[in-house]
């Protein structure tokens, strides 16, 4: 069988869910020995090549760099999957959306908070120009998987990727998906904690 | 006693006269996802979870009694449309970001995301301006995370009988408010006894101090609180 071409792409997030994919210990080897890494940050590769299988995307989309990839990443690629909490809601990184608009932002971070303060840099400096509004990923292009978690746990991202590459379909509900923090016991229903039931005791 | 015969998904049950369908439902063992609702308080229908199919028709189970020969029906493929949509509207309603909220882990909101199947928000986030009312000496309230679940409005005026708590404006500006919209911390009426931050479903209502993940909420001393007013019974 040919090797599958795995890609993961870093756009507006911490690098977090990149660090739950290191997170797989000695999967990765397994994962090695059947993928092709064809693109990622840790790998020394500068354009999003074509024929990609399956990519993990991490992260939402910020500014005018990682609009542009992402619909490179769409057209080249035949599963994609949304990697965690920043790529699913948008998360930490839009936070700065109830602030209203880039300029608010970049003045508040460049100009009134920096001591002494900065200039905002212009759209012709090598740093890519804000979007407005920071959207997660199914917003912008379709998104062919959902792996939420901030950041989904590595157990997770493993049971994920055996069943896609497989060319299997996948019931991730059965798997305790969950938005924000992982590793906590769960009860049957699901719930986090004996005491968060809204069921008295009888 | 009076007895009601009825169908429950199927099966016939007999329920108490005057239990509603949400008791009678859990009685049975079938467990009906809620939210605002919170055994000990009145029962008020907003957040529209528990709805469930009566003789074909669409009832909140938590506000409707019991009757002979209903036919209900808890788990059909619409039901479990609606509620997936319900807790996707109420995430996209308010800015609900997990990973930085008190409450991440302890939350009845995110279980039921889970329970549910959520695993994205098929509608776009309207990420209102909302304040935080750090005014009170030992709690905290974080508009970001409201549900307008009102438990926090009924267990302070029904348990508790300060009667702190109200809900203002309509719409996208409904908020919940202390004392005629004052700040929290000068809300006279308030005794601190913290009943509201137990009772509060999500991270909208903490403890002072709280980080992340650590908003455990304590609803094991509010049930033992109404069942010692309601049945006299004083666990020690
Ligand atoms: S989801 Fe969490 S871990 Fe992943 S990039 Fe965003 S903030 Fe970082
Ligand atoms: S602390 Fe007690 S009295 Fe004060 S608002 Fe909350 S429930 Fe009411
Ligand atoms: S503050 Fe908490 S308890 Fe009160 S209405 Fe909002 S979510 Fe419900």
């Amino acid at each position: 069988m040919a090797r599958l071409r795995l890609a993961t792409v870093w756009l507006g997030g911490c690098s977090g869910c990149h660090m739950s994919f290191l997170d797989m210990d000695e999967y990765l080897l397994e994962l090695a020995e059947i993928v092709d890494v064809v693109f990622s940050p840790l790998v020394d590769s500068k354009t999003y090549p074509e024929g990609v299988d399956v990519v993990l995307v991490e992260g939402a989309i910020c500014n005018v760099e990682h609009m542009e990839m992402i619909h490179r990443v769409r057209s080249n690629s035949r599963v994609l999957i949304s990697f965690g909490d920043c790529a699913v809601t948008g998360n930490v990184s839009a936070i700065r959306n109830v602030l209203g608009g880039a300029l608010p932002v970049l003045k508040c971070s460049y100009e009134e908070r920096s001591d002494p303060a900065g200039m905002i840099p212009s759209p012709n400096d090598i740093v890519p120009q804000l979007l407005d509004r920071v959207v997660p990923v199914h917003a912008v292009v379709k998104v062919d998987l959902f792996l939420p978690g901030c950041p989904p746990s590595g157990p997770m991202i493993r049971t994920a990727l055996e069943k896609v590459l497989a060319g299997e379909t996948i019931d991730l509900m059965e798997h305790h998906l969950s938005f924000g923090g992982y590793g906590r016991p769960r009860n049957s229903e699901g719930s986090s904690t004996a005491s968060s039931s809204s069921t008295a005791p009888s | 006693m009076a007895v009601k015969t009825l169908s429950l998904d199927g099966q016939l049950i007999s329920a108490r006269d005057g239990q509603t369908l949400l008791e009678a439902a859990r009685e049975s063992g079938v467990s009906i996802p809620t939210l605002c609702h919170l055994d000990g308080l009145d029962p008020v229908g907003a957040c529209r979870l528990c709805l469930v199919e009566v003789n074909g028709r669409l009832m909140p189970s938590c506000l409707t009694r019991v009757a002979e020969e209903m036919e209900v029906w808890t788990q059909t493929e619409r039901l479990q449309r609606y509620r997936k949509q319900i807790v996707e509207l109420l995430f996209a309603e308010r800015n609900h970001i997990c990973s930085v909220c008190v409450a991440n882990g302890n939350c009845e909101l995110q279980d039921l995301a889970m329970r549910l199947g959520v695993d994205h928000l098929r509608y776009a986030p309207q990420e209102p301006q909302c304040e935080v009312d750090l005014s009170h000496e030992r709690y905290g309230l974080d508009h970001n995370r409201c549900v307008l679940c009102t438990r926090c409005v009924r267990v302070c005026d029904e348990i508790e009988g300060a009667h702190t708590w109200d809900v203002a404006g309509r719409g996208t500006n409904c908020r919940v408010i202390t004392d005629l919209h004052q700040p929290w911390g000068s809300a006279s009426t308030c005794t601190s006894c913290g009943k509201c931050v137990m009772a509060c479903p999500t991270g909208a209502l903490f403890h002072r101090g709280a980080s992340v993940s650590e908003n455990v909420h304590d609803r094991e001393t509010l049930h033992a609180l109404i069942l010692a007013r309601e049945e006299k019974q004083w666990l020690v």
